[in-house]
């Protein structure tokens, strides 16, 4: 409680000082509009029809892209955890793949995929794929040798090993992937949108706030959505890793 | 008894970044199925991966093992092992409950696996916390639910590594209590690793002493006392007494006394099942003394 009393406290602050430094003439008031304009536009926003489709449409390609992000890089995290020969042959790949920027990636996909919503998607999963594959092949590493051996020497397999035994004390790595591949995919698809422009999205709408018109208030208060957006997924997040995995350490030694 | 489990000179070797540690050394024996059998050795002798060997866990690097009269590779069906580290072997996302129910899950339906876990937890005296996690519980506790689980099992063949060592003294001794009545009661072979020498008499139908790393069979014991144990007249009845100061003896490298003060006939004949056991021990391991003295 004290914590939330606190962080009020500070976002207020920020706030006032917005305010004050833009209707000082500090700065120059056409370009960064003060915040309670900004948040006046954002409460304005909230009743646009239009603005909510792209807001909707902007989510729903975030919920598709880790979904699809989660289905391809937890096997393969477990495949390549489970298997230091397979991981050592995938390694110069993976390391040649990882560093490459998913915006830079736009003009392949576009070419690829056109430019239907499938662009966005594919970039944000391709950006999603590696903090989720990362933290599963970690966790993998992680895990007890006790522990497979228990279930092992009760008579389980080796997919049974993995089923019941690795994926289970995987999950809270895994799902600290999730977390950050989602606040990933939001930065992904909120660009590709702003740079591609055509498909309902958040950054389209900031785009074209921006553009013609000039509407700065408009711009930040797509902008600050985004950042809200981008708060509540990771809440969402932290908060669904606490209720199911109050066993593990890692959430037990913060709460 | 027909033979149950057969142990061939096994050794194990670990590779270490300094060359190879020979764990332990070639060991023989064989336990009949329904016994008990205890053993006992100086620490770090090789007696947890003496256990590991057997339960197919590692691989001998030397040396064999059959069970039921066949050649043990990978992990026999029907064996329970409770792990020296046992809290580690508890499964943290599991409750307790769900841990002890773990192993019943591929072979019993749903009803029944949780009514032989929860008969298990009673056996421990820990039917209150079955919905508790594993890490919510004292170390006691967390061995108490090892156990359950090994016993809820009810494999053939039960191997323990020090399974009471961290209950006190009072639990320990209605666990050794139960350990005996539940594994008679299913007839399971067992072998026991344990460092209390009293222990090894209480419970053992047998106990094996090993020699220090790379470790040996010193002498193979048979317990001469009655099938049926009490905590308080088995400890104090002479066969007890001397079979343990001969075990501790033996355990600390020492040589068998000649003359013993036996009393009654019938604890004379156990002093000499011992002595002559001691007497085969001690020609195998004479070698050894001599590099180790
Ligand atoms: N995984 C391993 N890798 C390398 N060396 C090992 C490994 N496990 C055990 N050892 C070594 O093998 C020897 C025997 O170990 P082990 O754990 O079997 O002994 P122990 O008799 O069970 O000891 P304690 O009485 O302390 O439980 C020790 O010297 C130990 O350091
Ligand atoms: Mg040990």
């Amino acid at each position: 409680m004290r914590a939330f009393t606190r962080g009020t406290a500070g976002l207020v602050g920020f706030l006032a000082l917005g305010e004050v430094a833009t209707r000082s003439g500090l700065v120059p008031r056409a370009s960064l509009p003060p915040p309670s304009v900004v948040l006046a536009g954002l409460a304005g926003l909230l009743a646009d029809e239009t603005f909510l489709l792209d807001v909707i449409a902007t989510v729903l390609a975030l919920v598709i892209a880790v979904a699809v992000a989660s289905a391809i890089a937890v096997p393969l995290g477990l495949v390549l955890g489970g298997n230091p020969a397979v991981r050592q042959a995938t390694r110069a790949v993976v390391e040649f793949l990882r560093p490459i920027p998913s915006v830079a990636l736009i003009p392949l996909a576009l070419v690829l995929l056109g430019s239907g919503p499938e662009t966005k998607i594919a970039l944000a999963v391709y950006a999603s794929v590696w903090p989720i594959l990362f933290n599963t092949v970690y966790a993998l590493d992680e895990l007890d040798g006790l522990l497979v051996e228990t279930a092992r020497a009760f008579g389980c397999g080796r997919l049974r090993v993995l089923l019941s035994v690795a994926l289970p004390s995987a999950l809270p790595f895994v799902l600290t992937g999730v977390r950050l591949a989602a606040t990933t995919s939001l930065v992904v698809l909120v660009s590709t949108e702003l740079l591609t422009g055509g498909n309902p999205g958040i950054g389209e709408f900031i785009l074209e706030a921006g553009s013609g018109a000039g509407r700065m208030d408009l711009v930040l208060a797509g902008t600050v959505l985004a950042g809200i957006l981008g708060y509540l997924v990771n809440a969402a997040f932290e908060g669904a890793g606490r209720r199911l995995l109050g066993w593990s350490a890692l959430t037990r030694g913060r709460s | 008894m027909p033979t149950m489990l057969e142990v061939t000179d096994l050794g194990h070797s670990y590779r270490a970044k300094d060359g190879v540690h020979e764990a332990i050394g070639g060991v023989s024996f064989t336990v009949d199925a329904g016994e008990l059998v205890c053993v006992v050795g100086p620490s770090g002798c090789g007696k947890s991966t003496l256990l590991r060997s057997i339960a197919g866990l590692i691989s001998p690097t030397r040396g064999s093992t059959t069970l039921h009269g066949s050649p043990v590779q990978g992990v026999p069906d029907d064996l329970a092992v409770v792990f020296q580290d046992y809290s580690r072997s508890l499964f943290p996302w599991l409750t307790v409950q769900r841990n002890v129910e773990f192993p019943l899950r591929r072979s019993l339906g749903r009803a029944e696996r949780q009514a032989r876990a929860a008969e298990a937890l009673d056996w421990v005296g820990l039917s209150g916390v079955g919905g508790k996690y594993t890490w919510q519980l004292s170390g006691g506790m967390q061995q108490r639910v090892a156990i359950a689980r090994a016993l809820a099992y009810r494999p053939a063949l039960l191997l323990m590594d020090e399974p009471f060592a961290s209950v006190d003294a009072q639990t320990r001794f209605e666990l050794e209590d139960l350990l005996l009545r539940v594994t008679r009661e299913h007839a399971s072979t067992v072998l026991v690793v344990t460092h209390d020498i009293d222990e090894s008499v209480y419970l053992g139908d047998r106990i094996l002493v090993l020699s220090g790393a790379p470790s040996k069979v010193v002498a193979d014991l048979t317990v001469d006392l009655p099938r049926e144990r009490d905590q308080i007249t088995t400890r104090e009845s002479e066969a007890f007494v001397t079979l343990r100061s001969e075990t501790a003896r033996l355990l600390h490298g020492g040589r068998p006394r000649s003359t013993k003060p036996v009393t009654s006939a019938n604890q004379a004949e156990d002093g000499q099942t011992v002595a002559s056991r001691w007497a085969d021990a001690e020609r195998a391991e004479t070698g050894r003394r001599a590099t180790t003295t």
